[in-house]
């Protein structure tokens, strides 16, 4: 019997969950205003919705397909699971991904698919779908496409063309990992697509000396997404994953996804519930090394067996190995230095330099600043305070760690 | 001596209003201490009459920057009673010192950016949580072949004008209407129309939000329960007006039911 719409939805966009990303940020800004058309970006993306699980609907993610003809292990859509399977047209998604805007629900579309018959047919039907809201609809909204990293040259700069994102994902943070569990699936071509889409996308930002624009491509660049805790890398293996990703291929975003055990697994996967403290500690790691001028050897080199603390955040872990670096005089320290301090981020160290000029900042000004006295406090001093006590206490960590917790008897 | 001044607004007043009367009281040299601020409320009798100004004379002698004219418009559309007094403070005191609003660390800058942030939050609410619903509308008019779509919306400020760009930019070959109870936009496809007449509140049903459910329901992952994240996110205050909240405790009570099998 053939399935409803509605039943399709179900089970393509259930299958599209394990994907972490919904972002729409980070492309040009466009407008519907004055032409035809429907759509428009903002610089920063919207969420339109959260779910329980704590994350947020931005676009409408679903894969086209959930059939597929590959066997990775960690994939709820693998040729071997026994998963409902479903599909939907071209048109179909177009439909939906047009009444959804219409009603404000999503920012855009998140396409993914299953491979079916070959890479290409399936990067060819992924391209078509937003082709046809481009061209035929013109539509102005964000289109983030999942590449399928062998797929024809030709059809990756169609694919840029039209979306604002593009994104590969390398799955597992290590070769290792990666041909344990997704035989078919090669590190080197996966690192060679995203070597290929880097490149387009620095000769698109570059003017031809006649004047001539090139063809746009992806302008909101590439983001990618590895499972944590699926195999045995270590969060030092993936922070030097990610610094290579982000240096070397200069991606937009690396995503980090607690591998969470899924309905029918395969036998060669752990039995576990989702890592999502650790999820947590990762990308706590990752802004360091994004926004506050940390490098991903500092975070991890002192920590024992190349693993983060789970107990606190990886700037007061850090903070702590390096007591002789506090206290801090917030009234003399030069930025970078600022951005060491646990408890105050980037906007905060802005307001403090701006202030700063104004007048001799004391510890009651911080909460107009909006920074947190009570976890600044042992690392800073300021005319009125210093903390003679609290820098050469031994037991800091135990002042700072949680209180142990009962554990589960089941 | 000089005497204390009482400047009487509507409660809802602009800040093409507000400027006008902190022009004349620049103009006239009045210290932020020698004025009064008050809101007229609904309880007033209506002999009880608005400030009325001598014409203004356009153009201030006094000039402040850009940014803290920005930051002005910000806290003038936040909805505390308190918002012409701070402003004017602000104002007065700009204009002797032209770098204090970078000083977030004073106590008048840290109340104006507090209110600016939470108007900014509002406005980025307002974008996140609009939602439409399709009105069938029988026989067009105008002929014309744009779809109509009505919203009702409740924002704590007065965003309006603030955000009917937005919508407009966005969905532009629609015909839209956004109420709420501090006024309304709506756009015919060439212009957004504000008012700040109070709007009561309309329910559509529209077929589509059944399969918006369906979505909120698949992509949610049982595996990952973090309510106090999705709250963070998506205030309580708001799930009223988004009927995919409603289905949250059968989300996770099937949640906890998979956890345990």
């Amino acid at each position: 019997m053939k399935r409803t719409f509605s039943e399709r939805l179900a089970i393509l966009s259930d299958a599209a969950k394990y994907d972490a990303s919904c972002a729409s940020s980070g492309t040009e800004k466009r407008t519907s205003k004055g032409g035809k058309g429907l759509g428009s970006t903002e610089s920063s993306g919207i969420c339109h919705a959260h779910t329980p699980d704590g994350r947020c609907i931005s676009l409408l993610k679903i894969l086209m397909t959930n059939f597929c003809i590959y066997d990775c292990a960690y994939c709820i859509n693998r040729i071997s699971s026994g998963v409902e399977r479903a599909r939907f047209s071209v048109e179909d998604i177009v439909w939906l991904t047009l009444e959804f805007y219409r009603r404000n629900y999503i920012e855009g579309l998140f396409l993914s698919s299953g491979i079916i018959r070959s890479s290409d047919y399936t990067m060819e039907e992924l391209v078509r779908v937003a082709r046809v809201l481009r061209l035929e609809h013109g539509f102005r909204g964000y289109i983030h496409l999942k590449t399928i990293p062998d797929a024809s040259p030709d059809l990756l700069a169609e694919a840029g063309l039209y979306a604002d994102r593009l994104s590969i994902n390398v799955e597992l943070p290590t070769e290792k990992g990666l041909s344990l569990y997704a035989p078919e699936k090669n590190a080197a071509g996966i690192r060679g697509a995203m070597g290929h889409i880097r490149g387009r996308m620095e000769a698109a930002a570059e003017k031809a000396p006649s004047g001539r624009r090139p063809p746009r491509f992806a302008p909101g660049g590439q983001s990618t997404q590895m499972i944590v805790g699926a195999d045995e890398a270590t969060d030092h293996d993936i922070l030097s994953s990610s610094a290579t990703l982000y240096t070397g291929y200069r991606l937009r975003r690396v995503y980090y996804s607690a591998f969470s055990p899924i309905p029918d697994a395969s036998a060669r996967l752990p039995v576990i519930r989702p890592p999502l403290l650790r999820e947590h500690r990762l990308y706590q790691a990752d802004w360091l090394f994004r926004f506050y001028g940390f490098g991903f050897q500092e975070i991890t080199e002192s920590r024992p067996g190349g693993m983060l603390d789970l107990d606190m955040d990886p700037k007061l872990s850090w903070a702590l190995d390096h007591r002789a670096l506090f206290p801090v005089d917030i009234n003399r320290a030069d930025r970078e230095t600022l951005l060491r301090i646990p408890g105050i981020g980037p906007r905060s160290v802005a307001a403090l330099l701006a202030a700063r000029k104004h007048r001799t900042v004391r510890l009651e000004d911080l909460e107009r600043l909006k920074i947190s006295i009570r976890k600044v406090r042992p690392f800073i001093t300021t005319p009125d305070w210093r903390p003679t006590r609290l820098a050469d206490r031994t037991d800091l960590r135990a002042l700072f760690a949680p209180a142990p917790a009962q554990l589960s008897l089941l | 001596m000089t005497r204390l001044h009482v400047v009487t607004l509507p409660a809802d007043a602009s800040f093409q209003t507000w400027r006008d009367h902190a022009r004349e009281l620049l103009r006239n040299d009045t210290p932020a201490s020698f004025v009064e601020w008050r809101v007229r409320s609904a309880q007033d009798d209506l002999f009880a009459e608005e400030s009325v100004l001598p014409a203004v004379a356009e153009g201030c002698q006094r000039t402040v920057r850009r940014g803290c004219v920005k930051l002005l418009q910000r806290i003038l559309c936040h909805s505390s009673p308190d918002r012409f007094s701070l402003a004017y403070r602000v104002l007065w005191r700009a204009g002797r010192a032209p770098g204090l609003i970078r000083d977030a660390a004073d106590p008048d800058i840290a109340a104006a950016n507090h209110m600016a942030r939470q108007v900014r939050h509002d406005v980025h609410h307002m974008k996140s949580y609009v939602r439409f619903s399709e009105k069938q509308v029988a026989g067009s008019v105008s002929g014309s072949q744009a779809r109509h779509f009505v919203s009702w919306f409740e924002p704590e400020h007065h965003i309006l004008e603030i955000v009917a760009p937005f919508f407009a930019g966005r969905f532009a070959d629609m015909n839209w209407l956004i109420l709420t109870p501090k006024g309304s936009v709506a756009w015919d496809g060439a212009e957004a129309v504000v008012t700040r007449e109070p709007c009561a509140r309309e329910t559509l049903e529209d077929e589509t939000g059944h399969l918006w459910h369906t979505y909120y329901r698949s992509v949610f992952n049982p595996a990952r329960v973090k309510m106090n994240a999705m709250r963070s996110g998506m205030p309580r205050k708001f799930w009223k007006n988004l009927p995919e909240t409603g289905l949250i405790p059968e989300m996770l009570a099937e949640a906890a039911r998979r956890g345990a099998g």
